[in-house]
């Protein structure tokens, strides 16, 4: 039983990175209705940019995290600006091959630069497990749970309450509305983006954290997918329930299958199984909009 | 005689201030082909109630999307004539540009947003403001003390009635403090008890706030009563204009646009001599 509760307590940690990472993409989606196939690969950078800053100049851990930010705000907007701007209005098959691209592109990128092996982050926190209530969690992992939260109440707080959250909701709700009130909505584009960049980063610095800096990082990009769907696609709410489920299950999945079956592998596989199961009872999702277009 | 001749001689009827916004035979042209405004001119003076009036299709919401800029979202264009508002020509200047320099338009069918509150949508319509958010919390409840019954909806402004969807976008409008609202028939699909509200509120708005408003509205008997001053829109051309009075008393207004009357002149363009002179800048 113990080994249940030890899984379980996994996929909440998990479920609530892959929660923040469905938000980004959710983000994205909602305000300028991109489907971003690259969302995983801001993970990848954000966590090899950190690293690299980490390592070369030895600055202290906050520094580097934060020109990591800055850097990273940056390239969501370059790629909204330079590669998205011009798609607006283009059919919605055309801008995600132009995501899938940007996603290939910028792993081959990474993989140039940094090369295929992974590589340990300076440690900040310790990695080794401490027990509570007979349960063993890493400082890390714990870490990792603490800032997801503090990021969806930062999301929650940015929507409900400020004003620049307030006009990312007009323009996702109707672009000429949003202009009528006077906001810009290349603005609110762009930024949408930064932000999108600038989180997925962090929940990257997170994981590279605990498990090294690799290409593998950007997996959890398609993780995202089975969240973010059973969600709703444009869900903040369902984005963070989706990733929750998705995390719990694989975990459970490998529970069931290690003790009973021993299928192998079943981790990979179980979201995908809920997804189809769930979308053939909802088909717009746990909290999707009915009128929306589905991709 | 014209209405607009009548006009001319009693000038008194309108003050000879400079007007806060003066179109001046403006084309607008769609799609680059389109040709839906065909030289349209009219003045609106501060402080004044300024009505546009005509049938469906006339180009009346195509003049005011002129103004606030919001034509270029419909991929419109200025192609001729000037917009000028306080002495700047704003004529396909970005709509963010233009509720920055204080018009604001309340597009046709309220386009309040659905998924928000009302405390949402009101603060929504601060967006522009820099003076503060103290400032913008006072003006908030002096929208919501104009609209006792907003302030009883929690809920989300999608459920909100008609009515009530049109009083919170009027609302909306007030958070942004403009200079000049532009009201794009706000009595479209109300009951007619809730039309008078609407008129009320538009009256009460410009007496106790100075709003200087453009009204544009195919209930005429209703937005003649409110506003000083009128012009009538027909295929894309002002067709005659004058002050609330001359209207008023206008055989022919009085035919085609306040009932009552025969059927058998279809419209003011057979009329020779509504044809208004062009005023070339
Ligand atoms: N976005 C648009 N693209 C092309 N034509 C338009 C567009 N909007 C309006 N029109 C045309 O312009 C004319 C005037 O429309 P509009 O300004 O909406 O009139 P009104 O508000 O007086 O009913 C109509 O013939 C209409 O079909
Ligand atoms: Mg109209």
């Amino acid at each position: 039983m113990d080994l249940f509760f030890q899984l379980l307590i996994n996929g909440i940690i998990v479920g609530t990175l892959y929660g923040v990472v469905a938000m980004c993409f959710v983000l994205i989606y909602k305000s300028t209705q991109v489907v971003n196939f690259a969302q995983g690969e801001f993970l990848l950078i954000g966590a090899w940019i950190c690293w690299y800053i980490l390592v070369q100049f030895q600055i202290p851990f906050v520094f580097g995290f934060l020109i990591t930010l800055v850097f990273m705000a940056g390239l969501g907007i370059f790629i909204q600006m330079v590669v998205l701007r011009p798609m607006i209005g283009e059919p919605i098959i055309s801008v995600i091959m132009v995501t899938i691209g940007l996603s290939i592109f910028m792993r081959a990128l990474v993989n140039w630069l940094f090369g295929q092996n992974a590589v340990g982050f300076p440690e900040v926190f310790s990695t080794s497990s401490i027990n509570i209530g007979g349960l063993y969690v890493q400082p890390a992992y714990l870490m990792s749970f603490v800032i997801s939260i503090v990021i969806m109440a930062g999301f929650f707080y940015f929507f409900k309450y400020s004003r620049y959250g307030l006009a990312m909701r007009a323009t996702a709700f109707n672009q000429q509305v949003a202009q009528s009130l006077g906001i810009s909505v290349k603005q609110v584009f762009a930024m949408a983006w930064a932000i999108s960049a600038m989180v997925s980063a962090l929940a990257g610095v997170v994981v590279g954290m605990v498990n090294g800096v690799s290409s593998a990082l950007s997996f959890i990009g398609i993780k995202v997918f089975p969240a973010v769907i059973l969600g709703g696609l444009d869900s903040i709410i369902g984005a963070v329930v989706g990733g929750l489920i998705v995390g719990v299950l694989e975990n459970m999945a490998e529970y069931v299958d290690g003790q009973f079956l021993y299928w192998g592998n079943m981790l990979t596989i179980a979201p995908f199984w809920v997804l189809i199961i769930i979308l053939v009872i909802k088909p717009y999702g746990l909290f999707g909009t009915k009128d929306i277009e589905r991709v | 005689m014209s209405a607009s001749a009548a006009a001319a001689e009693t000038p008194a009827a309108t003050p000879a201030r400079e007007p806060i916004l003066s179109v001046n035979n403006i084309e607008v042209v769609y799609d680059d082909v389109i040709l839906v405004l065909r030289g349209v001119s009219l003045d609106v003076p501060e402080g004044d109630i300024v009505t546009l009036l005509g049938p469906n299709g006339a180009g009346k919401t195509t003049t005011l999307k002129a103004i606030s800029g919001l034509l270029r979202t419909e991929n419109g264009e200025v192609t001729r004539g000037e917009v000028r508002f306080m002495g700047e020509n704003i004529a396909n200047m970005a709509p963010e540009q233009i509720v920055r320099r204080g018009i604001f338009q309340v597009m046709e069918g309220r386009r309040i947003v659905e998924d928000m509150t009302v405390i949402e949508n009101l603060r929504l319509g601060a967006y522009t403001r820099k003076d503060g958010a103290a400032a913008v919390k006072r003006d908030l409840e002096m929208v919501l003390d104009y609209f006792p019954r907003l302030r009883e909806r929690t809920g989300l402004a999608g459920y909100l009635s008609g009515g009530e969807q049109q009083m919170l976008a009027i609302g909306r409008a007030m958070m942004a403090r403009p200079k000049l609202i532009l009201l794009d028939e706000p009595s479209m699909g109300l009951a007619p008890l809730l039309v008078k509200e609407v008129f009320h509120i538009v009256r009460k708005l410009n007496k106790e706030l100075g709003m200087t408003t453009l009204l544009v509205e195919q209930n005429a008997k209703m937005a003649l009563g409110a506003a000083s001053y009128g012009y009538i829109m027909e295929s894309g051309k002002v067709v005659m204009d004058g002050t609330q009075a001359d209207l008023l008393d206008n055989e022919d207004v009085k035919e085609f646009y306040l009932g009552g009357g025969g059927e058998h002149r279809k419209s003011f363009k057979n009329l020779k001599s509504y044809k208004r002179r062009k005023r070339w800048i």
